[in-house]
């Protein structure tokens, strides 16, 4: 992190005693231990319980084929559209100057806001066969709530602002120079976009598209709502989960759970990866907004 | 001049009304068609109040909690170098990865009265699940990375300097960070504070299982809603959620605020 370049500890006048620092470090460890590092040990151990046979065997079983297949294409559908509207707002806001940019900001944020039980329960409203709208599908034949359709809707809501409020900053810390000079020389638009536009802000791209998957597999609240819970149907995994669980099938649970602690993990080597890639730029940017701010 | 300003704000304004503003907007016309009296029925029964009352309290508490061990854990992993240090920086975001379904489970299995911490504490008489500690439990998980992650950057930016000078000018290591290094960090703690805070309110997947969800007891605001719809009482559950909505735009509005605060202190 920023910090680190700046870590100095032979300043006399600031180092704390070392009493001092080896209690703080015990405590942190002790917290982190507790809360993060005992939980994860804690999956892989429970989802072996019965043995390695029974691993591959609750996650090899048709419904928890199908869980990972429905949060695959959820994911499929979800996280293209959620970046490509990530790309569209980022270029809007940090190339141009229009009124209320301010506020589009915050609404981009406000799906952030809303519980995800609440954020399930707006689909079910407005979707819902009691809904004029969800009523009027039904009659075509299109069933929403309580099936694919609404639990990749509900997806794309709660992971709606992840991309566009990684790539905003970076966009603005790019800066728009190579583009000018692009447009000056004769390239057309999209010509641009594609070759100069685009690979300036590929690991951010990549950034947003990382968390932004996280979430959309991950998510559990919002879909549990609009799911209706139909066994093999429409489960995504960490729905999957809850309903071995409940059904006592605990070492399956975990086994299921352990393939969603793997994707975290991967998901956090893989934004610390990115991270360092787009952090300076980030960085740099932050700095203007405090100057703007100022 | 660059191009694509009205593509991109016009397909900008179009997917957020779309996927945000439209089914947004549903719950307001919908609480438009309850009468007052079945609107204060629903949020003001005795059993919504004592799920108010859950989980502002365990939210508060989490949010606490997390306030003065992320602290500890930022202060850690800004000032101080020890083994494992880049591992536990990258895990600190495991919450904000991990499905809360998994944290839930995972959570009431350690907890639990025969579980891996749970089995210490239940001779002490200490019982985390299945009660409202154990709501505290789930949602100090949840909010775990917030106040580390908005401490951690400020506290690295912070100018060593003024340490020295005020070691040089007599001041002792409690008073120099009393007085000058705390100060620094109040924004940035309240704002961390105020998310995890709001994150908490809101959670379900890792409450549901630790909870036991028993009405007037471990029942928290989100579960009560999804009991409400599971039993199609929908003009229930939107004047709960209108409730809870309300005060997370009321949050979501101080954060800002605090925001602000913070980016101006760390100019100046």
């Amino acid at each position: 992190m920023a910090g680190q370049s700046q870590h100095e500890p032979k300043r006399p006048g600031t180092a704390d005693p070392p009493m001092v620092r080896i209690a703080l470090i015990t405590v942190a460890l002790v917290f982190l231990a507790l809360f993060l590092f005992i939980p994860v040990i804690a999956v892989f151990a429970e989802a072996l319980r019965k043995g390695i046979g029974a691993y591959f065997a609750a996650i090899a079983d048709p419904e928890a084929r199908a869980a990972i297949r429905l949060t695959l294409m959820t994911a499929a559908i979800a996280v293209p559209l959620n970046v490509a509207f990530g790309i569209a707002a980022s270029w809007a806001i940090a190339r141009f100057d229009f009124p209320g940019k301010q506020t589009l900001l915050t609404l981009i944020d406000l799906p952030f806001s809303v519980s995800p039980v609440i954020s399930g329960m707006l689909f079910v409203l407005l979707l819902g066969v009691r809904a004029p709208l969800g009523a009027l599908l039904a009659d075509h034949g299109i069933r929403v709530i309580f099936a694919e359709p609404g639990i990749v809707l509900a997806t794309i809501f709660v992971t709606f602002p992840l991309a566009a409020r990684e790539l905003i900053p970076i966009m603005q810390a790019v800066g728009s120079e190579e583009e000018e000079a692009a447009i000056v020389l004769g390239a057309g638009g999209w010509q641009m976009f594609f070759r100069v536009t685009l690979p300036n802000v590929k690991w951010g791209l990549l950034y947003g598209l990382v968390l932004c998957n996280a979430r959309a597999m991950g998510e559990f609240g919002a879909v549990s709502v609009v799911s209706g819970h139909i066994r093999g149907h429409t489960n995504t995994m960490p729905l999957y989960v809850e309903i071995l669980y409940n059904d006592y099938q605990f070492a399956a649970a975990f086994a299921v759970s352990s393939l969603l602690t793997l994707l975290a993990i991967a998901t956090l080597i893989a934004k610390r990866f990115l991270e360092r890639r787009v952090v300076p730029a980030k960085a740099e940017h932050d700095d203007l907004a405090i100057k703007v701010a100022a | 001049m660059l191009p694509g300003f009205g593509l991109s704000l016009g397909y900008t304004l179009a997917y957020l009304g779309i996927v945000v503003l439209i089914p947004l907007s549903t719950i307001f016309f919908k609480t438009f068609t309850l009468t007052w009296p079945q609107f204060w029925a629903a949020v003001a029964s005795p059993r919504t109040i004592a799920a108010y009352r859950l989980s502002f309290g365990a939210s508060i508490a989490a949010a606490l909690v997390n306030s003065v061990f992320g602290f500890i854990v930022a202060w850690s992993l800004v000032r101080y170098e020890f083994p494992g240090k880049s591992l536990i920086d990258v895990m600190v975001d495991l919450p904000f990865a991990l499905p809360t379904s998994v944290a839930g489970i995972t959570l009431t299995a350690i907890y639990a009265g025969n579980g891996w911490i749970g089995r210490y504490l239940a001779p002490l008489g200490i019982k985390v699940a299945y009660a409202p500690l154990g709501v505290a439990v789930a949602l100090t998980f949840v909010g775990l990375p917030f106040v580390v992650r908005t401490i951690q950057p400020v506290l690295g930016d912070l100018d060593q300097e003024y340490e020295e000078a005020a070691a040089t000018l007599g001041a002792s290591r409690l008073q120099t960070f009393a007085l000058v290094i705390a100060p620094a960090l109040i924004p940035a703690l309240l704002t961390g504070f105020a998310l995890a805070f709001a994150r908490a309110l809101g959670e379900y997947g890792s409450v549901v299982f630790i909870s036991g969800n028993m009405p007037m007891h471990t029942e928290v605001v989100p579960l009560l809603i999804m009991s409400k719809l599971e039993q199609f009482d929908y003009a229930g559950a939107t004047a709960i959620a209108v409730v809870m909505l309300s005060v997370s735009f009321v949050l979501l509005l101080g954060i800002n605020v605090l925001q602000r605060w913070s980016s101006r202190r760390l100019a100046a």
